[in-house]
């Protein structure tokens, strides 16, 4: 479904050629989440963006490779046909929740726009869908939300609502760049939880971009390491996380203390605790 | 909301104050007597001294001053010394032919400046970027009185297209909204062009600021096609220093027109101004320049609550 073939992007800087991307290959099948997984700057997000045509400077060039989906090669694409492919065919969850939504419009009116550019509705009808896309992320009083600026809204609500808009028009495969890097913690595994019910429930494939082996854990089917642009392993999530062969991934796995199970069992709770005591004291 | 508002309005009375005070210290520096630009060279002293004590000349400064204040809230700004009118009677509708000369130059300045940062922002760097930015960086740089005669010689000498002066047909003063218009052209956009092409690179520069919002991204990753994001996203975001920015244009309008309306006989408050000062007028030129004064700070205060009304945080408190 997603099939990328020996992709290299460079980007051209005052200091010089800069290789962000070099020789990546990637598939992805149908409903499968994978984790794209390495240390700032190791190409994992710049390859997210490229997939998405949303590289947005002009000093980065595509050098080599092809991005196919559905065998289609976006690449090769003109930006009205490329605006069609995104939406229906590939969303995007950023990781800066809390800019991610435009300041001068309600939430109702951003989500009922973009289900308007890819369905042919009435406004009344695009409000019903709206407000169903909002049922959809579990979003609180959702008709109140849909009258409400983003500046009225958390940092989760916030995140649910561009993943409201990502998935408006349903489609097939979502990139998550980093989806929970801006939000408290608490709030951090019910956008996982969701992006997981998502994927259950519509079958809609997830490239997790993130550097925490923890996320991997938690939910990919497959995961691909990443390191100065270039792929260092990869395999079904067990297989790494279990037999990691890459001493680098060795030493990223080992950099998330509560994958091993003495620490989950002493760690979590303990931050359970914690929360009951907070909320004893409050009431 | 509210209150930002009448903290405003109350700091601009300040400024209004403020100026009124500086106008009058620094017209008391210009050289020259009124009383003898009255009575003509050939005075007598003991004539002289009469008229100075007729118009409170030999009062002290402070006694002389709020005297002034006391006529400026009553609407009485004195007499001219040349003509021998009041002088609010005399600016009013001089004060009118500016209004419609900075009004058409606004216009422009607007409908001009602000798509052509647009269409230079779309394409950062691109051909049509570079040319328009090139165009507007000498277009700021040409002084507004060369531009005038520039104009003047080209499309009314040479090309005949439009009139070289003044405001109506000589021969035919009733010549209508179309001969008000043709006259109109050259003169507005003389004074346009400076304000244009600040507001041309402004608007380019926090439209491009605004493309880059990680909103914009969202917009776009979710399929919403550029003419959207450009037109409406980002054009609807990058409103509030835009706005700004013109208000402090129109203060440049207002200077730059004095000019313009002298090159091109524009019968209003600038060449009035003019001729005012030339003439040692000092109760004209200190009521024409109060009032383009007062514009300007009416303007800034207009554009200031209409920024305040385009954020929407600021605008729920109204009605919460």
């Amino acid at each position: 479904m997603l099939e990328i073939k020996n992709l290299s992007v460079e980007f051209h800087t005052d200091g010089g050629v800069v290789h962000a991307v070099r020789h990546v290959d990637l598939t992805m099948g149908e409903g499968e989440i994978r984790g794209l997984v390495g240390e700032s700057g190791s190409g994992k997000s710049v390859t997210a963006m490229t997939i998405l045509g949303l590289l947005g400077t002009r000093r980065a060039r595509i050098s080599s490779g092809q991005i196919l989906v559905n065998g289609r090669n976006l690449l090769e694409l003109s930006p009205a046909e490329l605006a069609k492919v995104r939406g229906r065919q590939l969303g995007l969850v950023s990781q800066n929740a809390l800019s991610a939504l435009d300041p001068s419009f309600t939430i109702g009116s951003q989500l009922m726009e973009v289900i308007m550019w890819h369905r042919k509705l009435s406004r009344s009808e695009a409000r019903k869908e709206a407000l169903e896309a909002l049922r959809t992320v579990s979003m609180p009083d959702p008709e109140h939300k849909l009258r409400a600026y983003q500046h009225q809204l958390s940092g989760g609500q916030r995140q649910r609502v561009v993943i409201a808009m990502a998935l408006a028009a349903r489609p097939q495969i979502l990139l998550a760049d980093e989806p929970t890097t801006a939000l408290d913690a608490t709030v951090q595994k019910q956008i996982l939880d969701l992006l997981l019910q998502i994927n259950q429930e519509f079958g809609t494939a997830i490239l997790m971009v993130t550097h925490d082996f923890g996320v991997v854990a938690h939910m990919c089917h497959t995961v691909t390491v990443m390191r100065r642009g270039e792929v260092l392993e990869e395999g079904t999530a067990k297989h790494v996380l279990e037999s990691p062969t890459h001493p680098y991934t060795q030493a990223l796995i080992a950099a998330v203390p509560r994958l091993h199970a003495h620490d989950q069992a002493a760690a979590v709770p303990r931050a359970e605790r914690r929360l009951h005591v907070f909320q004893e004291a409050a009431l | 909301m509210i209150a930002m508002i009448g903290r405003r309005v109350m700091s601009t009375l300040m400024v209004l104050f403020g100026v009124s005070l500086v106008i009058f210290l620094l017209l008391q520096l210009v050289p020259g007597d009124p009383a003898r630009t009255i009575l003509g060279a050939g005075a007598t002293e003991d004539a002289v001294a009469a008229v100075r004590a007729e118009l409170g000349l030999d009062q002290p400064l402070p006694v002389q001053f709020l005297g002034y204040l006391q006529g400026l809230i009553t609407g009485d700004l004195g007499r001219s010394l040349t003509i021998n009118q009041p002088v609010t009677e005399i600016i009013i509708p001089r004060f009118q032919n500016t209004m419609v000369l900075s009004a058409a130059a606004l216009v422009i300045c607007v409908v001009v400046g602000i798509p052509l940062g647009i269409l230079a922002a779309r394409r950062q760097y691109g051909i049509f970027d570079r040319i328009a930015m090139f165009t507007s960086l000498a277009g700021a740089s040409v002084p507004v009185y060369w531009l005038g005669l520039m104009l003047i010689g080209v499309f009314a000498l040479n090309l005949g297209w439009f009139p070289t002066s003044g405001m109506s047909n000589p021969r035919n003063p009733e010549g209508g909204f179309g001969d008000l218009l043709s006259h109109l052209v050259l003169p507005a956009f003389a004074a346009a062009l400076v304000p244009l092409a600040v507001i041309a690179r402004m608007t380019r520069s926090v439209m491009v600021d605004t493309m880059e919002q990680d909103y914009i991204r969202t917009l776009r990753a979710a399929g919403v096609p550029e003419r959207s994001i450009i037109w409406k996203h980002c054009l609807r975001n990058a409103m509030p220093p835009i706005v700004t920015v013109v208000g402090l244009q129109i203060g440049y309008l207002l200077g730059g027109v004095i000019f313009v309306e002298v090159v091109f006989s524009w019968p209003g408050l600038g060449y009035q101004l003019y001729t005012a000062i030339t003439q040692n007028d000092m109760p004209l030129v200190q009521a024409g320049v109060l009032f383009i004064a007062l514009v300007f700070v009416l303007v800034n205060l207009l554009a200031d609550t209409t920024v305040g009304l385009l954020d929407p945080r600021t605008r729920r408190k109204v009605t919460a």
